[in-house]
């Protein structure tokens, strides 16, 4: 059986506001362990970043407007038509960083169906690990998408030495969710591009 | 081709002075408008339909009714009649008699509003909205082509030998247009029915106007009306003039700025860059107008939003006159002058206007 040839897209959201952030710095780790495990399929994979930060005046803008500018809209356009997603957020009161949240507002509620997504975050303390739990896999199953079984969070103390003794240390899970996110990219088939639903049969 | 203004009717403070006017000053100040808008030349006024605060204009027939009397030859129109929320029965009987009023210089425009609460507020559930301007707007069409209906469907009480009153004049009814944003439904609507499609194209990029109305050429083409470029197309614009750039730029800013829709948003160079909005000399509005044909074809009707964002009154005539003076008249030229044969100059009129118009020319010439 011959592989199929065309490359696999996997787009990365990163709402880390700090320049450098530990949420980018996350994501380029996870981003890495995808890469190596589909390394060993022969599959070309393109990565594309989409730093939030970037467009933060643009996203408020799209929430006043009702429409993206060029650049916010090139984002949007790679994060749905990506094979695999790895969303990354700081945790902010209790929950996913509002920036994060006004992104995914703007994309159209059945963009996302079916798509792979792992799911991250940051944070100062392990207490807040599971908003990954209760925020972020609500907020992914409400669009749909196929969320990962491993969620990474990364508190401070994460990348220092091996945190907590009794849980698997942040590269093993790292390294998990990367395994994960690979197998379901590599088995997804290629998708018919989504077709504009009929209307004509409004008046039939 | 025909040009025109169409108004949402909102009360907004001047946020030049902070000034708010009453809803009595914004309902005479549309009449104002409207009456200036015959005088400097336009073909068309057309008024919005709103249920809530900040808008006033709940009654579009007593409205148009009112400026028929004081006008002799623009057309009166809607932008838009809520087919979603009203009785399609009462929108029958309303337009029909504002026919008769106005001596056939009407139509109207056909749209599901963009307030949620008014769905409830009239007894309906928005969810339907689709559905409800699908089968309201077939039950109207209906009511002014056949004397005696008999009719059941899901959202309104049945017909049984029930006649809309008054007929439409002459046994015709007003043209229809149908408005959407975003609705691929809505030109398949206006294309199914061989009416016009109308894109409001003020808030959204030109490209996204641009895909809505070649859908709505392809369909109507499909359903067999005439070639697509035959297709009736309405466009909206937003401008603002003065005869140099920067002063446009200077005075429209705070408004820009502090605009209900768009305001506290992105910089006025952002938006107008994005989206049809030309804020310039008239010259800048000729040209980019002219840009609108490259984007949709020849077209038959381009209606610009002049009286809004707490612009005060006096200025908002300035603004037509401005229009109506060094704009329109090249615009009209310069359209004519692109439009091959066979493609409509204009949404069709009535014969009572048509008419009418024939006698003044027979009259002028004589």
């Amino acid at each position: 059986m011959t592989q199929p040839t065309r490359p696999l897209n996997l787009v990365v959201v990163s709402a880390g506001l700090g320049v450098p952030s530990s949420s980018r710095l996350l994501a380029d780790r996870i981003t890495e362990s995808v890469r190596r495990e589909l390394a060993g399929t022969g599959r070309e994979v393109r990565v594309r970043v989409v730093e939030l930060r970037d467009l933060a005046v643009a996203i408020a803008n799209n929430l006043v407007t009702g429409f993206p500018a060029p650049a916010l809209a090139d984002a949007v356009e790679a994060v749905t038509g990506a094979d695999g997603l790895i969303t990354v957020t700081p945790v902010f009161t209790a929950s996913y960083s509002g920036l994060f949240k006004s992104f995914f507002d703007l994309i159209e509620p059945d963009a996302l169906t079916g798509k792979p997504v792992l799911i991250a975050a940051t944070g100062g303390t392990a207490r807040h690990s599971l908003v990954l739990e209760h925020a972020l896999r609500p907020l992914f199953a409400y669009l749909r998408a196929l969320v990962l079984p491993t969620a990474v969070y990364a508190a401070s103390e994460d990348w220092g030495g091996t945190g907590d003794s009794m849980t698997a240390t942040l590269p093993d899970r790292i390294s998990r969710a990367g395994r994960e996110l690979a197998a379901l990219m590599g088995a997804q088939v290629a998708d018919e591009p989504r077709r504009a639903t009929a209307t004509a049969d409004l008046f039939a | 081709m025909q040009f025109g203004i169409f108004t949402v009717g909102d009360v907004t403070p001047d946020p030049t002075t902070g000034r708010t006017p009453s809803e009595h000053e914004r309902i005479k100040a549309t009449v104002a408008v409207a009456r200036k808008a015959e005088e400097v030349g336009l073909d068309v006024f057309a008024t919005g339909e709103h249920h809530n605060p900040p808008f006033v204009p709940s009654s579009p027939t007593t409205l148009l009714g009112h400026v028929a009397a004081l006008t002799e030859r623009i057309t009166l129109s809607t932008s838009t009649t809520l087919i979603t929320t009203n009785d399609p029965v009462k929108i029958a009987e309303d337009y029909a008699y504002l026919q008769h009023i106005a001596d056939g210089r009407v139509d109207l425009m056909m749209g599901r509003g963009n307030t949620g609460p008014v769905y409830p507020w009239f007894g309906q559930d928005i969810r339907q909205g689709i559905a409800l301007a699908v089968e309201n707007y077939a039950l109207l069409h209906r009511l002014w082509r056949e004397d005696v209906v008999d009719w059941e469907g899901k959202f309104r009480t049945p017909l049984q030998g029930f006649t809309a009153t008054p007929r439409p004049l002459d046994g015709v009814p007003p043209f229809v247009w149908h408005g959407s944003i975003r609705s691929p439904e809505i030109a398949e609507q206006a294309a199914y029915y061989g009416d016009g499609f109308f894109h409001n194209n003020i808030f959204w990029p030109m490209s996204h106007t641009q895909r809505m109305v070649e859908l709505y050429r392809q369909r109507y083409a499909h359903h067999g009306h005439g070639a697509p470029e035959q297709a009736i197309v309405g466009l909206g614009g937003q401008v603002f003039m003065r005869a140099n750039s920067q002063d446009a730029v200077r005075e429209f800013r705070p408004y820009f700025d502090n605009a209900p829709v768009y305001g506290h948003g992105p910089s006025l160079e952002d938006f107008t860059e994005q989206t049809p909005l030309t804020v310039g000399s008239p010259q800048q509005v000729i040209e980019r107008t002219l840009g609108f044909r490259d984007a949709v074809g020849d077209y038959q009707r381009q209606l610009f939003l002049m009286d809004h964002a707490g612009l005060p009154l006096k200025t908002v005539l300035e603004q037509l006159d401005i229009l109506g003076e060094q704009v329109v008249p090249v615009l009209r030229e310069e359209f004519a002058k692109l439009r091959p044969a066979g493609v409509p100059e204009a949404a069709p009129l009535h014969p009572a206007v048509l008419r009418q118009d024939s006698d003044h020319s027979t009259k002028e010439t004589s």
